[in-house]
């Protein structure tokens, strides 16, 4: 047995003060069952002292038949930590909208005991739980463990990452269709994209219920579904006149903050100009007894965010501009055979979908997936006049 | 060995979700009409039915032991029936049928060290990467960063007393796996040296064609370095983005002289009201200096504190800016405005000012 008495961590322990809770407190928390996690507050403490992190570059580990789901990591100080020479993390498939009992905790918490540091996160930036730490040894041992409880692993590499929804219509009047099913449809219909990485690189699906956007589908999502309706914005108008007169300026709050100036606020009567709505969510998101999405649902399709690496960061743009919600399925799968085939087909080595678009030029990309451009997916227009015309429309 | 002999399992996906919902969220999926907040961090729905389900929302610091995690269990087990949640930005939310059960829940929270809040006009819970804990490309700490950060700003956190929701996250490096690039407040680990090349294993340890094609702005060649094949960079032309040190062990730019952290500001990803932005530079470097990082932790409070001073209702920090015009936003933050803050990457001419709307 090495070493069990933790030396001390001086400069982390000063974050185990303040009121907001503490990770060092977690660790150590971790600690009093799995040493592993005391050399790893030790390695923290000395990228503390010494401004620099201690992990090696990666390395490819994994479970049998699956080429992701786990991220090698190894000490670079294994002599000191022995005990996080391996430190994998495993990537565990949260179900939609992050909804758990009690029970699933539990069961999450013992399979991670009996095999891992016991530290987690909950969750990770794509969406997934993360198992924070373990041996390569450990890993198909947890895997199965995790499959015979009904979990599955996420995806990392080049592939499909995890989808994300946000809590949708499962608690929120707002969805505009039914992102908890979706997601949970389009990770199992493309289990063998996530685990077996074979695009270009990362591919992001994200669902978001309304343009509120709540799991940042156009800053984060390779393809952003986002719920929006048609029709008009049902109106109440005595619950318009309670929030009047429970003191809300109407005028200044609403009208006067709507993008298009679409609404009026005269003599105690709210009128929208429904036609002249971008669905933007504002004087719903203020007057929610008293406004709603329309009955008209669906949902925006957008295509290309991504964070700066490689060549700069992008938000998602249109691509489909209303879908309704009771054929969003099939027409993402639709869409998504397309993509990935003229992706696949066209795409460079790390280039994600919106890179490939910057670099062929949208009207390409639209003429290699087979759709018809249309003026909702530009601003404006071109603004220059350097066009080059189809040699058989100009002879 | 005993596992190996059942059948092994393979591609089962995530389980079902419906599993998972409470009977309250089972009867009245698709039916909510309405919500209101009826106290910071405590959010009632009612449904088309007039049932309500009570949500308590609770702060936590994304790591946790797994002991943390039965101790949430727990508390669902007494107060909600066992029904739990989690949100996009590492809040857990309970769901709670009987109103009764808030105050009991939100004490024993808050007597465990878990806040409640970070509804409405609050700053929510800070999203973030792995920083030193575990990765190889961290320029920084996020978790620290982030501790630090909410002890200031906790009762931000706990009350709803800002113009607006105010999003702030933290990326330890320039792969922003917290993707904090549309944040209110966005903190960014930064390198600002070229990569060190390790000649020896380069060649070992790496493909040289996906070195070069790595880099962004070609600065990366293929060399003959000591008889070895490596790769040399162009320094003028490196931006220590750290792609290459993605592809290549043998890349690394870390420089506990010179890494550090910038802020950018103004970002949003909601539609309302105005377009989704990105989060554009206030600061292009301070000091990486743990354990509590106080030149972040003051740029960051002033920022906030300057914001709340001055926005209008519902103003996110991008739509104030957008309002008072960025020279005001240097001039009321007394953040310095740089040669950094002129863009010189691709479409950098976008960024110019080309009207002569100028505020004296």
């Amino acid at each position: 047995m090495p070493d069990d008495e933790r030396r001390p961590t001086k400069l982390l322990d000063q974050l185990e003060e303040g009121p907001w809770p503490s990770f060092v407190t977690e660790i150590k928390k971790a600690g009093e069952k799995n040493p592993a996690c005391n050399d790893l507050l030790q390695q923290l403490e000395s990228s503390y002292e010494e401004k620099r992190g201690h992990w090696k570059h990666g390395g490819m580990v994994g479970v049998r038949g699956y080429g992701g789901g786990v991220i090698g990591r190894y000490s670079a100080m294994p002599e000191q930590f022995p005990r996080i020479a391996h430190f994998h993390t495993i990537r565990v498939n949260h179900p939609s909208g992050w909804f758990y009992t009690s029970d699933a905790l539990r069961t999450l918490a013992d399979i991670w005991e009996r095999h891992g540091s016991g530290l987690t996160n909950f969750h990770g930036s794509t969406g997934d739980i993360i198992f924070l730490g373990t041996n390569t040894t450990e890993l198909e041992p947890t895997f199965n463990e995790l499959t015979q409880a009904g979990f599955d692993l996420g995806g990392s590499g080049s592939a499909l990452r995890t989808p994300s929804s946000c809590v949708g219509q499962a608690r929120c009047e707002w969805a505009c269709y039914d992102t908890m099913k979706l997601c949970n449809d389009l990770t199992h219909q493309y289990q063998d994209e996530m685990h077996r990485p074979a695009f270009p690189y990362k591919f992001k699906i994200k669902c978001s219920g309304c343009p509120n956007d709540c799991v940042a589908a156009s800053a984060r999502a390779d393809l952003s579904i986002i719920g929006t309706w048609k029709d008009a914005i049902r109106q109440d108008d005595a619950a318009v006149a309670e929030y009047a007169a429970a003191g809300l300026d109407i005028r200044r709050d609403v009208c006067d903050r709507c993008p298009t100036r679409c609404m009026d606020w005269d003599n105690g009567k709210l009128t929208i100009e429904n036609r002249e709505c971008v669905r933007c969510m504002h004087c719903i998101n203020v007057m929610p007894k008293a406004l709603r999405p329309g009955k008209e649902r669906g949902a925006v399709l957008l295509i290309g965010a991504k964070a700066p690496i490689v060549k700069g960061a992008l938000l998602s743009s249109v691509l489909v501009p209303f879908v309704a919600a009771e054929e969003l399925e099939g027409t993402v799968n639709e869409l998504l055979k397309r993509l990935w085939d003229f992706w696949d087909e066209h795409g460079e080595n790390r280039e994600r979908i919106g890179e490939l678009i910057q670099r062929v030029g949208l009207a390409n990309f639209l003429d290699g997936i087979g759709l018809d451009p249309t003026p909702e997916m530009v601003a404006a227009p071109r603004d220059n006049p350097f066009i080059f015309f189809r040699e058989e429309e100009a002879n | 060995m005993a596992t190996e002999t059942a059948k092994r399992i393979t591609d089962i996906g995530p389980p079902n979700y419906e599993k998972f919902l409470p009977p309250v969220i089972k009867r009245n999926y698709g039916k909510w009409q309405y919500h209101e907040g009826i106290a910071p961090g405590v959010l009632c729905h009612v449904s088309e039915s007039g049932e309500r389900l009570y949500t308590v929302r609770a702060g936590s610091p994304r790591l946790l032991s797994v002991d943390t995690i039965r101790l949430f269990a727990a508390l669902a087990d007494k107060y909600c029936g066992g029904y739990l949640r989690f949100t996009s930005r590492n809040n857990i939310e309970f769901l709670l049928e009987d109103p009764a059960n808030i105050e009991p829940l939100r004490k024993e929270l808050f007597d465990a060290g878990f806040p409640v809040g970070g509804t409405g006009a609050s700053i929510s819970n800070i999203v973030h990467t792995q920083g030193w804990i575990h990765c190889h490309s961290a320029a920084t700490d996020a978790s620290g960063l982030v501790k630090s950060l909410m002890d200031r700003l906790y009762s931000r956190f706990t009350e709803e007393t800002l113009p607006a929701r105010v999003r702030i996250a933290v990326a330890c490096c320039l792969n922003m796996c917290g993707a904090v690039h549309c944040s209110d407040i966005a903190i960014l680990g930064i390198h600002r040296k070229p990569p060190k090349i390790n000649h020896d294993i380069l060649k070992k340890v790496s493909e040289i064609p996906t070195v070069i094609a790595a880099c962004p702005t070609d600065a990366i060649r293929p060399a003959v370095v000591g008889g070895k094949e490596s790769v040399t960079v162009i320094d003028e032309k490196c931006m220590y983005c750290g792609n290459c040190y993605t592809v290549s062990p043998a890349m690394p730019l870390d420089d506990p002289e010179n890494d550090g952290l910038s802020i950018y500001v103004g970002g949003k990803v909601s539609n309302a009201r105005t377009a989704p932005k990105f989060s554009k530079l206030a600061i292009p470097f301070l000091p990486n200096n743990p354990p509590r990082w106080p030149e972040v932790v003051d740029a960051v409070a002033n920022i906030v504190e300057v914001y709340a001073g001055g926005a209008k209702k519902f103003e996110r920090m991008g739509e104030w800016i957008d309002r008072i015009g960025w020279p005001r936003f240097f001039e009321l933050t007394g953040i310095e405005f740089t040669r950094y803050h002129l863009d010189d990457f691709k479409h950098a001419g976008l960024t110019y000012a080309r009207s002569t709307h100028i505020r004296y």
